[in-house]
């Protein structure tokens, strides 16, 4: 795998919020058909960096390279044209539209006349979220009536519709029951299988250890270190989090 | 019966605030009726009542976008002065040296000028909005005193008037109006249409494999728009000219003016008419347009708005030059109406405005609002002026009425939406 050329590969970030430096000088990268947990605590400054990855925000300092080719990412459309789609932990959703203007947003589907054609995106939301959930039953509705695991599949099937190389996924289970939990575990390694480089963030490891490849601890928005899932236990990778270091 | 009835409305597709909103109109009216002792739902008033409520109705279509957005225009009543003034002095003071007096093509180059002045005003305001963020509030509050004040600078605090014959028929009045015959052309041609659109609607849903409404429930859809539309054409044509224009009129027209009179109907007003081709774009532009759509979803979630690729800075400075625009077709209205530019015209009608997409559904915390909505909200408060008026209320009292109108119907429409879940 190592041979390859990575899909994605960000060189040293830096962002700093007024003096809170959220990212310090992190590296990482990511393959075709990996999957890399990102780690840490609360505030360890895993969000902002993907934002970064994702155009939300402009790093201070630092390169992104797709497929060895520098990439200019100033924001959320040219990720979007570099095949980058990202679930964030917001889920980002218009709360006051319903699941397919949601799922469109950004990229409608028009009719000839260029006007917006609604029941040709509602058909395409029911027949992706058919294969994602077939539970989902609630078309017309406004998003914000939706339960929270709902919510948050549209989230997922926005990222998922568009043919995503780069999936940036933002704690994807955070607000799912644990059966919804297991489908988007199912999604991931179907994707995976797909070839579809994904950065799964999260702060719970066990999670991280069962899905991922690799996986990349920060804290206070320093990158502590990269390792092979094969290679390190749950220990190991909890005292990089907690005390910012391998034990010794 | 209760669950009956909602399951029929239900199936109609009309939403209970719509009803609501619709219901109330019509006891303001009947309530009206009663205590004038008729005089309330005559032809000659509807009429009055429709061509007063038409420039306050087309600003209101685009507050809804710039309430829906999460701004707000307190500017536009000065606005209107402003361009009206300017409007007045180019058709009265510059265009007739270049063109000659009366010439035909004097009212389009003004209308041409107003608007695009306003569309530049507009995406002005909205430029400081947007990309220097100020808010909005600050830069129309702003814009309010600044238009005002210059509207007094283009004549020197002088009135414009009487402004080109026809310009004026742009404002309704007796020369203003489509006639009979040619009303009945549009209120058909309306039905027509809106029915095509219904059946095409059904068609396009069927063939994706929706669910569709009953038969039943499209065809009395179908039957209540229809005998709306051709109702009011009956109701616009059953008002006849007065004496003196009639007579006009058949000298004109080379009939010999019978000595007990001749009915000749006014028909639809021409501003009821640009209200309603305004209506008809302000509705397809919300709800068949990525403007529109992206205008719903930054009130809705500005954030998720911006990480959709969307450009919300542009977006504002859009709303903000189509609310220009909008007002600028206003202001063609309210001074042709009149007939004459004052320093007055448009004076608090951005309260007006502001208040008639809120009455109509237009939620202050962005997201929510439609054009059908604020348009029924600026016939409810046009009908609440002229009604109390009419019935004889004192000033003080009718401006106490309708601030209390707009609180309450502000507060059942917070309760309507705790219900409904939304
Ligand atoms: N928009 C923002 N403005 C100011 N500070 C921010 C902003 N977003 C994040 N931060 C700060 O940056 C640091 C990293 O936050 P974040 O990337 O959200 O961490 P994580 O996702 O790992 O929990 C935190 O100290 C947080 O308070
Ligand atoms: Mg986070």
């Amino acid at each position: 795998m190592d041979k390859q050329t990575p899909l994605v590969e960000l060189k040293n970030i830096e962002l700093a919020f007024g003096g809170v430096k959220a990212v310090n000088d992190v590296s990482i990268d990511l393959y075709p058909g990996e999957v890399v947990g990102v780690l840490g605590h609360n505030g360890a400054g895993k969000s902002t960096l993907i934002k970064v990855l994702s155009g939300a925000y402009k790093a201070d300092a630092g390169e992104i390279y797709v497929n060895g080719e520098k990439a200019t990412i100033n924001n959320p459309r040219d990720a979007r044209s570099y095949n980058i789609e990202t679930i964030y932990q917001t889920l980002a959703l218009a709360d006051n539209l319903d699941a397919s203007s949601n799922l469109f947003l950004g990229r409608e589907i028009v009719n000839k006349f260029g006007m917006v054609d609604d029941d040709s995106m509602e058909a395409e939301t029911r027949k992706i979220m058919k294969r994602l959930n077939p539970n989902f039953a609630n078309f017309k509705s406004p998003v914000s009536a939706l339960s929270g695991g709902q919510r948050q599949s549209v989230a997922i099937t926005r990222a998922v519709y568009f043919n995503a190389r780069i999936l940036i996924m933002d704690e994807p289970t955070a607000a799912l029951g644990p059966q919804e939990t297991e489908m988007v575990a199912e999604l991931i390694n179907q994707l995976k299988a797909e070839g579809i480089g994904i950065f799964l963030i999260s702060h719970d490891i066990h999670d991280v250890m069962e899905l991922c490849d690799r996986i990349s601890v920060m804290k206070n928005g320093k990158l502590v270190g990269t390792e092979n899932v094969a290679d390190v236990t749950d220990d190991e990778i909890l005292s990089m989090i907690i005390l910012g270091k391998k034990p010794s | 019966m209760k669950k009956l009835m909602r399951n029929a409305v239900g199936a109609i597709g009309i939403d209970l605030r719509l009803l609501g909103m619709i219901g109330a109109l019509v006891l303001l009216w009947i309530i009206f009726d009663l205590s004038t002792g008729g005089r309330f739902l005559t032809p000659r008033n509807l009429f009055n009542l429709s061509v007063q409520t038409a420039s306050v109705a087309v600003m209101s279509t685009g507050m809804v976008f710039v309430i829906v957005t999460r701004h707000i225009d307190l500017s536009v009543g000065a606005l209107l002065g402003f361009i009206a003034m300017v409007m007045g002095t180019l058709q009265l003071n510059i265009l007739p040296e270049y063109l000659g007096f009366g010439h035909w093509s004097i009212w389009i180059i003004t209308v041409v000028v107003g608007v695009l002045l306003g569309t530049l005003i507009g995406a002005f305001q909205g430029w400081v909005i947007g990309y220097l963020t100020v808010p909005a509030f600050i830069v129309t509050l702003g814009g309010l005193l600044i238009w005002r004040g210059a509207a007094w600078w283009v004549t020197q605090g002088q009135t414009v008037a009487p402004l080109d014959e026809t310009f004026r028929m742009l404002g309704g009045g007796v020369v203003g109006t489509l006639g009979d015959q040619l009303s009945w052309a549009v209120g058909l041609a309306a039905t027509i249409g809106a029915v095509v659109m219904m059946v095409l609607a059904r068609r396009r849903k069927s063939s994706h494999g929706f669910k569709v409404k009953p038969l039943w429930a499209e065809y009395a859809m179908g039957g209540i728009v229809t005998a709306l539309i051709l109702g009011y054409v009956l109701v616009m044509n059953a008002y006849p000219l007065p004496k003196g224009a009639a007579k006009r009129y058949a000298e004109a027209q080379g009939i010999e003016y019978p000595a007990d009179g001749l009915f000749i109907s006014h028909g639809i007003a021409i501003p009821v008419i640009i209200l309603l081709v305004v209506a008809i774009i302000m509705t397809i532009v919300a709800q068949k347009t990525r403007f529109g759509r992206y205008v719903f979803a930054t009130g809705g979630n500005p954030d998720a708005a911006e990480l959709s690729g969307i450009n919300t800075r542009m977006l504002t400075v859009k709303v903000f030059a189509l609310m220009g625009a909008l007002t600028a077709i206003a202001a063609v209205i309210a001074s042709a109406r009149l007939g004459a530019v004052g320093n007055d015209l448009g004076v608090l009608d951005e309260l007006r405005v502001i208040a008639a997409a809120v009455i109509g559904g237009t939620a202050l915390s962005g997201g929510i609002g439609t054009i059908y909505g604020a348009i029924i909200g600026a016939v409810i408060m046009q009908s609440l002026q002229s009604g109390m008026a009419m019935v004889g209320v004192d000033a003080p009292l009718q401006s106490i009425v309708v601030g209390v109108v707009l609180v309450l119907a502000v507060f059942i429409d917070i309760i309507y939406r705790r219900r409904a879940g939304l």
